[in-house]
């Protein structure tokens, strides 16, 4: 029998698997962003499973938001990524140092 | 073993396999492809949930807007792929090592958290479906967040736009309103002097 413990681990699995990404494609800025839809994904996850094993709706009004609130950050970082390569003509994340931090 | 148990070992094992394959691809497309399987199995572990709605949703507003919009990008920006893949393979002892304590660290409190032993057996499984549920509470209880919410998007939206419009003469016809505003009488009309002209008779009617 499938419990809560199976959904809470394979998001604790998924989770990390991202932060991995993050990491090895520290170059590549598109794959970051996956890597943090696929966080995402891994949040929302435990929050649906925890919902759904407590009888509490309030989990899933929280992933109805973020779902909102994700595609908004999609849209807007694909926008300011493609104004980047406009002006830089690469979309290296070393490439990005014009406040000269 | 029943079909709950394989139906969950089977699209879990797809789910983690294409995240995978996510994060190492050579190809961003590739990478914006296994995340929209990543998206379509997280959909149907939510449903086995009973998260019917937001799974649905996942499915619309994931695969059908955000990675489209991915794919789109990947594929409209000329991007030289070997230069950003150079660090990969020297990353990957610091990420592997992250990414292990990471895991442990949610293993060991998802595993030893007693909250989480109490409700894991509970029943999941409830009488009146899911869509029902989440409309009472999300026009009622929850219908200021609601509307702040479809702001939200319409903002997103705009933010979209104005970021990549191009402001060039070339890309689109703008008004210049010190021009329109300037304007007289004389701008509009203009006075030509010519010679009359006699049509001939076979043209007239």
């Amino acid at each position: 029998m499938i419990g809560m413990t199976h959904y809470l681990v394979l998001s604790a699995i998924l989770f990390a698997l991202s932060v991995m990404g993050i990491f090895l494609n520290r170059k590549n800025i598109i794959v970051v962003l996956m890597s943090i839809e696929l966080m995402l994904l891994a949040v929302n996850f435990n929050f649906i499973t925890f919902s759904t094993f407590l009888h509490n709706v309030a989990g899933q009004i929280f992933v109805f938001f973020t779902l909102t609130v994700a595609a908004a950050e999609a849209a807007i970082g694909l926008a300011i990524l493609i104004i980047l390569f406009r002006n830089l003509k690469s979309i290296n994340v070393q490439d990005m140092d014009q406040l000269k931090g | 073993m029943d079909v709950t148990s394989i139906l969950f070992y089977v699209f879990s094992a797809i789910l983690l396999l294409s995240g995978l394959r996510v994060i190492t691809a050579k190809n961003p497309v590739h990478a914006a492809l296994f995340l929209v399987l990543a998206f379509v199995n997280a959909a149907c572990l939510w449903m086995m949930l009973g998260a019917e709605f937001l799974s649905l949703t996942l499915i619309l507003v994931y695969v059908g807007a955000v990675m489209v919009l991915f794919l789109f990008v990947v594929m409209m920006l000329d991007v030289d792929l070997e230069a950003l893949r150079k660090g990969f393979w020297k990353n990957l002892p610091l990420a592997l090592v992250l990414g292990v304590v990471v895991l442990l660290e949610m293993l060991i409190v998802v595993l030893k958290n007693p909250m989480v032993a109490a409700v894991a057996n509970a029943d999941p499984v409830t009488k009146i479906s899911n869509s029902n549920k989440l409309g009472w509470v999300l026009y009622t209880q929850y219908s200021y967040p609601v509307e702040l919410a479809s702001m939200l998007l319409l903002l997103g939206l705009v933010v979209a736009v104005a970021l990549t419009l191009r402001k060039s003469e070339k890309a689109a016809k703008y008004q210049n309103i010190a021009k329109q505003v300037a304007t007289d009488s004389r701008s509009r009309f203009t006075m030509v002097k010519m010679d009359a002209e006699v049509e001939s008779k076979g043209e007239q009617q």
